[in-house]
């Protein structure tokens, strides 16, 4: 019950929130929402003692849904430690977001609409986490969907919203595109989508080969790399990213719960989920890693030269995705799954950071209009500096560290410890990447808190620190950023433990086992992060305080490679150009000159208007004058006895 | 009661309803008022009778049911024959189910004729109803033709403007194609010597002559669906014809198209469905293709929605000749859902058309703020139209693409492209219509749904719900049909030494001796409402799930799927 109760709260939540908005009022809609998630919070972590600590996984099943021939499918929730994780991760962050809104959106006149939305979609990604079969999982994963695109639309008045939210919709949509097809391809390959029935089988058809489109492929690198386009559209993985800085048109409690925390790292669950299945893909895992690595590399780049704090943020989380994707490619999916828990806590704690900072600021993004305000919300800032630490990964080795030094140095040592040459190319654009993530965090500090203030008077007299309803959860995400890390990392990557806490939730191959490899490997592998990253703060300090002329220097010399960079690679000129703009125009096209010219031209008009030409040159014929009958008449008696005449 | 001819009142209620409207007389305003009365009252009765069906069927019975058998023209073999089966039951009910709706939604929209209207109306709902419940093939065409006559009346009497050429290029269309028919019913019953259609349906005709009358049926269908290039009827039609019409015509007509495929081609002509599957393919991805882009080019949403039906209507098609379970079910499915959810949109279209009486998407805009429940209703209903899991619109969807995945992976991966483009233009449409600054003066002064409305929409929301999260309630009736239909199509097939398209057998799949030796995970239950423990995997005792103990010995000692080592 506790697993139901967890779960379709929120959505109970939402409903009453989003129909009975007006008659309990915004202050009602906010306290059950709230009330609601704090419920959950409290049964997912009730589950996760149950689940993950005393090894109670349990499968509940709640009816049938879909039933046609063979194919069968259950609504059917189930927990076991991975859900477990995912549940704290999802029910926690988001009831500190639905806390902190009541604070961010106090001017906003339709909070229930927002708290509901909130609820709704915290309701879709629990069911995405605890789906039985890859059907329920598709639900949560359209939901989530669905409930971003209203999120990122919530002022739907702003053009810029209504494009935004579009766009990711549509973009989401072709990753669901892909990941349609990997279902029908695991249930072709399977009899089943349901997981029960997947895993235990999928080392029967390791060898197993498949027609697709005519080729004769392998049937689990197909069906996985078609379920790794899903994830790639939902986590912004490169190729399917642009829709993830647009999403930031949405309120910023938006942003940290759904394009930070929860519903982008659906992709990393979803390939974790299925490791036992993946672990047999070999191609499919190479792509994985190959393509996570150049996410993080190429976000990263980006995210040095933009000047939207939440841009920057974002694309921070698009780099960091891509560290959980080659973490997956290399097998090690509870490094994956481990830097997913903890990155969950300081990006959310990052984006409400910076909610608080614009909400400061009267709604300033830009950073080149912020700076010296440290002073002045001081909370904040000390805040901001925690996410920023987490983020980069900074700790003294061997006593204590931010949450992401421990999770992103395993995965960069899995990577390194791999072996494999993916895995290498994977270690050295993490390490590149990781340099430029410390390198654009401080520019953030930097730009946003400290040197000169560069806002109007007007702005700065108005520079406040928010409302404890704001700072609260900053403060208790603040904990997850500052803990995490050192709590979590013995039971999720540990030597020992790890087993004893994912009691095969998530299945490696022993050959893969790239975490215990990681364990043994050579001791710069794991330092070389740490130096990166403190040459990036130092790199970073330079350029913002001692030199501030040096960045605008530096572009200068690089000019094409910055252009290249700051415009985010052309990606969305190319898809505009390549995709959208062809798109209208062959639908254009296809109406007037397909249906209008060709078929209606040559089928239906076509014949009405022939039929209506030889009607008129044969009713000429019939002109009443009898001489003319007379010829015809001839004419015809001729030809008939011409033709009996010469027959053969 | 119980030997009540249920079918034949169903059927001929709304007649009778017609004819009480005819029989109206007096001042103007106090006919059209008795007669739309008249006509929900019937229209109500008719659906009540209805449902009385839907009591009396046995979903797990496959034949027909309800049987009524009566002489009609014995020197040629023909009877009033009439009766039910799992895939005519739920389009008896949802004709019966429509017209009340577009009575109410008539209401105040139609206010020249209305004593026509209604008649006409009513009449169509006998002519539904009598061609899905024909079991006799000449009593099945002079149904099929007489839906033509009200139809074309309500487009043409009561369309806009351009209502005489979409009413006649609507006819002369459907027309030509249902001739053919004919022509076909005529050359099987020199075949078989009666017009019984279920003679017909154990009939074996010789494959050669299958293949004629398979194109001969196909042409009427297919202009009837209708699918590409057949369809530039209909974009035509929905335009011009009132807000009634349309419900009727892309919630039920539609489906006769997609009905005479499923008993005519695939039950009597298996030979024939076989051969020309690729044809059917070929036409029903470029329907969902191509009518999604030109939906996307559309200024007008009622065309938009046309186009849109065309689109739907190509997942039916390919479901229907994918030949095996899923495509079936889903081609079964995507058509109770469509009926639904057409009917639906084109009800939203006619609530904003009453307020400002154009149908240009430009036109409107932010209708969210001073409309916010029509913004909900019609969100519900765009979501379902996208196919977003939850709503009606996933299941058959999804159960059409997979079975054409399972028949040939190309045509399950174009046909899947219509996640993309299916929802490109129907978020567009809510964009341009709902999002948005709101500062045209007559769409501020709009006013919300009224009591009417949210009585005809009320219903068809908890349908669609209900059909997306516990779809047994609705597949669960026909079931048994569409599995007697696809093992009798298998054995026709296999007489000839043919199967059903299959990309991937099965067989392929099931290589290893190892396929045993792995049980990490044991089955769980299935009992709903009750909660079991996952036996967790055992990482100490590998053996037991290691293939390498595989009798073919090839190594692969790596291949323990647990880590912890």
């Amino acid at each position: 019950m506790a697993v139901i109760a967890a779960i379709f709260l929120p959505l109970l939540a939402s409903f009453i929130a989003g129909f009975f908005g007006r008659r309990i009022g915004d202050r009602g809609s906010q306290l059950v929402t709230c009330a609601a998630m704090l419920v959950a919070l409290g049964l997912s972590i009730h589950l996760f003692v149950d689940v993950a600590i005393n090894g109670h996984a349990q499968v509940v099943t709640l009816a049938n849904w879909v039933a046609s021939g063979a194919f069968h499918v259950d609504w059917a929730l189930r927990v076991d430690t991975l859900t477990a994780v995912m549940l704290i991760v999802v029910n926690g962050v988001s009831t500190m977001v639905h806390i902190y809104s009541v604070g961010y959106m106090s001017h906003d006149p339709d909070k229930p609409r927002f708290m509901s939305y909130l609820s709704l979609f915290t309701f879709m990604m629990l069911m995405l986490v605890t789906a039985d079969n890859l059907l329920q999982m598709f639900f949560g994963w359209e939901g989530v969907g669905v409930a971003s695109y209203l999120l990122i639309n919530f002022w739907f008045e702003k053009k810029s919203a209504n494009d935004a939210s579009m766009k990711a919709f549509l973009v989401n949509r072709v990753g669901d595109f892909g990941f349609a097809l990997g279902i029908f391809s695991i249930f072709i390959i399977f009899g089943s989508v349901e997981f029960s029935a997947i895993f235990p089988a999928a080392a029967s058809k390791a060898h197993a080969t498949f027609n697709f489109l005519g080729w004769h492929v392998s049937a689990l690198d197909c069906a996985c790399l078609l379920l790794f386009v899903g994830a790639m559209g939902k986590s912004a993985q490169l190729g399917l990213h642009t829709w993830l800085p647009d999403a930031m048109e949405g309120p910023t409690p938006v942003s940290a719960l759904i394009h930070a925390a929860t519903m982008v790292t659906a992709g990393v669950f979803m390939l974790a989920r299925m490791s036992p299945v993946f672990e047999y893909a070999p191609t499919a895992l190479a792509v994985v890693t190959v393509l996570g690595a150049l996410t993080a590399f190429v976000a990263a780049t980006i995210g040095m030269t933009q000047f939207d704090i939440k841009r920057v943020i974002a694309y921070s989380t698009m780099s960091q995705l891509g560290y959980m994707f080659f973490a997956i490619g290399v097998s090690a999916y509870q490094a994956a799954v481990f830097h997913l828990m903890t990155h969950a806590f300081f990006k959310a704690l990052l984006f409400l950071g910076a909610g608080s900072v614009i909400h400061a600021m009267s709604g300033e993004q830009d950073m080149r209009k912020m700076g010296g305000i440290w002073k002045l919300i001081p909370y904040t800032w000390v805040m901001m500096w925690i996410g920023n630490l987490a983020l980069a990964g900074i700790g003294i080795p061997g006593v204590y560290g931010f949450a992401g030094f421990y999770s992103k140095d395993i995965i960069l040592e899995a990577a390194y410890a791999s072996g494999t040459g993916v895995g290498h190319f994977a270690y050295w654009l993490g390490i590149a990447a990781a340099f430029m993530t410390a390198f654009y965090s401080w520019r953030l500090l930097f730009m946003t808190f400290h040197g000169k203030p560069r806002a109007s008077k007007d702005v700065m007299d108005h520079v406040h620190e928010s409302p404890v309803v704001m700072t609260g959860p900053l403060t208790v995400l603040a904990v997850g950023a500052l803990l995490a890390g050192i709590v979590g990392y013995n039971a999720f990557v540990g030597h020992e433990a790890r087993p004893e806490f994912w009691r095969g939730a998530i299945q490696v191959l022993h050959a893969h086992d790239s975490i215990h490899a990681a364990h043994e490997g050579p001791h710069w592998v794991g330092f070389l992060p740490l130096v990166v990253g403190l040459v990036g703060i130092g790199l970073a300090y330079v350029c913002y305080i001692l030199v501030p002329s040096m960045p605008a220097t530096f572009t200068k010399i690089v000019k094409p490679l910055h252009v290249l960079v700051f415009n985010k690679y052309f990606f969305d000129q190319i898809y505009t150009a390549l995709f959208v703009k062809p798109a209208m125009l062959l639908g254009f096209g296809l109406w007037k000159a397909g249906d209008g010219a060709i078929i209606d031209g040559l089928g239906p008009d076509g014949v009405a208007k022939t039929t209506r030409g030889v009607a008129a040159g044969v009713s000429r014929l019939q002109s009443g004058y009898v001489y003319h009958y007379a010829f015809a008449m001839v004419i015809g008696v001729v030809a008939l006895v011409g033709w009996f005449y010469f027959k053969p | 009661m119980a030997d009540w001819p249920i079918l034949s009142l169903t059927t001929f209620l709304p007649s009778i309803g017609a004819l009480l409207i005819l029989l109206v007389r007096g001042e103007e305003q106090a006919v059209a008022r008795n007669a739309k009365a008249i006509a929900l009252a019937t229209s109500l009765l008719t659906f009540i009778v209805s449902l009385g069906i839907l009591v009396k069927f046995d979903p797990s019975s496959a034949g027909f049911q309800l049987v009524e058998e009566h002489s009609w023209i014995p020197a040629l073999g023909i009877q009033y024959l009439r009766g039910i089966d799992g895939v005519s039951v739920w389009f008896v009910l949802a004709s019966t189910f429509l017209t009340p709706i577009c009575v109410l939604a008539s209401w105040d929209s139609i206010d020249k004729r209305v004593k026509q209207f209604m008649m006409s109306l009513l009449l169509l709902e006998t002519m539904l109803v009598g061609m899905f419940t024909a079991l006799d093939f000449i009593l099945f065409y002079i149904f099929f033709e007489g839906v033509l006559l009200p139809m074309f009346l309500m487009i043409g009497v009561w369309g806009g403007p351009g209502r005489i050429y979409a009413a006649y290029k609507f006819f002369i269309y459907t027309f030509i194609g249902s001739v053919l028919m004919l022509l076909a019913i005529v050359a099987m019953y020199l075949q078989v010597g009666t017009m019984d259609m279920r003679v017909m349906l154990d009939h074996t005709f010789d494959p050669s002559m299958q293949k004629i009358l398979w194109l001969a049926f196909f042409a009427a269908f297919a202009v009837k669906t209708p699918m590409w290039p057949f369809h530039t009827w209909l974009p035509f039609a929905h335009v011009e014809a009132p807000t009634a019409g349309s419900v009727m015509l892309a919630g039920v007509m539609l489906k006769m198209g997609g009905y005479g495929l499923i008993r005519a081609n695939l039950q009597m002509l298996p030979i024939g469905s076989a051969t020309y599957t690729t044809l059917v393919f070929v036409m029903s991805v470029v329907a969902i293709i191509y009518t999604s882009l030109v939906a996307l080019a559309q200024t007008d949403m009622k065309k938009m929605i046309a186009y849109s039906s065309v689109a739907h209507m190509g997942y039916v098609s390919m479901g229907i000749f994918s030949a095996n379970a899923q495509g079936l079910d889903g081609a079964m499915f995507q058509m109770l859902s469509h009926t639904v959810v057409s009917a639906a949109l084109f009800l939203c279209i006619g609530v904003v058309y009453n307020r400002l009486h154009t149908r240009e998407i430009a036109r409107y805009g932010g209708m969210a703020h001073n409309m916010p429940k029509y913004a909900v209703v019609f969100m519900l209903f765009m979501l379902a139209s996208v196919g977003l899991p939850g709503t009606s619109g996933f299941v058959g969807e999804f159960l059409s693409m997979l079975g054409a995945y399972e028949a040939n992976t190309w045509v399950g991966l174009f046909a899947s492209t219509g996640l993309v483009f299916g929802a490109a233009y129907m978020l567009l449409l809510y964009r341009k219509l709902f999002y948005g600054k709101l500062e045209k003066p007559d769409v501020i002064a709009m006013p919300d749904l009224n009591g009417k409305e949210i009585i005809y929409f009320a219903p068809l929301i908890a349908i669609v719900i209900m059909m997306g999260v516990y779809p047994k309630s609705f597949s669960g009736v026909y079931a048994a049909s569409l599995d007697h239909i696809l093992t009798h199509h298998r054995e026709a097939l296999a007489a000839e030494g043919l199967t059903p398209p299959v990309a991937n057998p099965a067989s392929s799949f099931i290589p290893a001796a190892n396929a045993e030796t792995i049980s990490a995970h044991p089955a769980t239950s299935e009992t709903p409402g009750t909660e079991h423990a996952v036996e967790p995997s055992n990482p100490e005792t590998p053996s037991a799930e290691t293939p390498a103990e595989a009798p073919h010995g090839e190594p692969k000692a790596d291949a323990n799927p647990d880590a912890g080592h």
